[in-house]
């Protein structure tokens, strides 16, 4: 058999190909965990329970591209003085960090809605969360898959 | 970097009353600082890290912006119509730069 000829066999390259993408892969570990995640949440909006519900996030289940994929919140609230959301905050599980952006907003905002685009390092968990003028916290969250990661390097 | 420009779609009237749509995009790389060049060293970060949207001075929306946030950032966020004046767009870059953009609204 020639590979055996050469001393390679068809399971030593396979064998030695997957090291290799270990090897290519294990660099690329720098990555957010949910924990961290879970972390920067309890900085963001602080010790709160966040219950589900309120917040919309309107996101593809498959991104087109993880360099710029659009994403919007929208947070069901009348806007007014004394019932309003304070604050909007989008956080990515799988990315190198997990902040994507916040948003503070006031009554003169008008409607509880933002939109924007974002970058994703991997198929991930993305997370909104609402803080209510009243402190309560509500939050949305949704797998999103990424063929191609948009983080460079 | 080329010098930002911003661009943006903000009615010149508005209803008084009237929740009015506000979009803006700044040309900006968003260097997330992991990047490296060609010889391998990193390309340090440089991102746009603050947008302010004002009314007449009064804030409307504030945003606090993280290496996620992707190149040539593309936002939209809303306003609450209450009387005629300036509406200002402002960007803050990593570098201390400012960038601004003001357009006149007439609410009826």
């Amino acid at each position: 058999m020639a590979n055996k000829v050469q001393g390679w066999s068809r399971r030593d390259v396979l064998a030695v190909a997957g090291a290799g993408a270990v090897a290519v892969a294990a660099p690329r570990t720098a990555r957010a965990t949910p924990q961290e995640a879970d972390d920067l949440v309890k900085k963001l909006v602080g010790g709160a329970a966040a219950k589900e519900g309120k917040v919309q996030l309107k996101l593809k289940d498959v991104a087109e591209s993880g360099a710029a994929e659009a994403v919007a919140v929208a947070v069901d609230s009348p806007m007014t003085a004394a019932d309003h959301v304070k604050a909007i905050h989008v956080v990515a599980e799988g990315n190198p960090a997990p902040g994507v952006s916040s948003w503070f907003l006031t009554p003169r905002s008008g409607k509880a809605e933002v939109a924007f685009r974002m970058r994703l390092a991997k198929t991930q968990v993305v997370r909104a969360y609402a803080v209510m003028s009243d402190g309560s916290v509500w939050t949305a969250k949704q797998e999103i898959k990424v063929t191609i990661g948009g983080c460079g390097g | 970097m080329a010098a930002p420009a911003i661009k943006s779609r903000i009615p010149a009237k508005a209803k008084k009353g009237e929740i009015i749509e506000i979009k803006a995009q700044i040309t900006h790389d968003m260097e997330t600082g992991q990047r490296k060049d060609a010889a391998g060293k990193t390309i340090p970060r440089r991102i746009i890290n603050k947008f302010v949207c004002t009314w007449n001075n009064d804030v409307i929306v504030s945003s606090d912006w993280h290496t996620a946030m992707s190149a040539n950032p593309f936002v939209t966020c809303y306003a609450l119509a209450t009387d005629s004046g300036k509406i200002k767009l402002t960007f803050h870059d990593d570098s201390g730069e400012v960038y601004e953009q003001v357009t006149d609204i007439t609410v009826e």
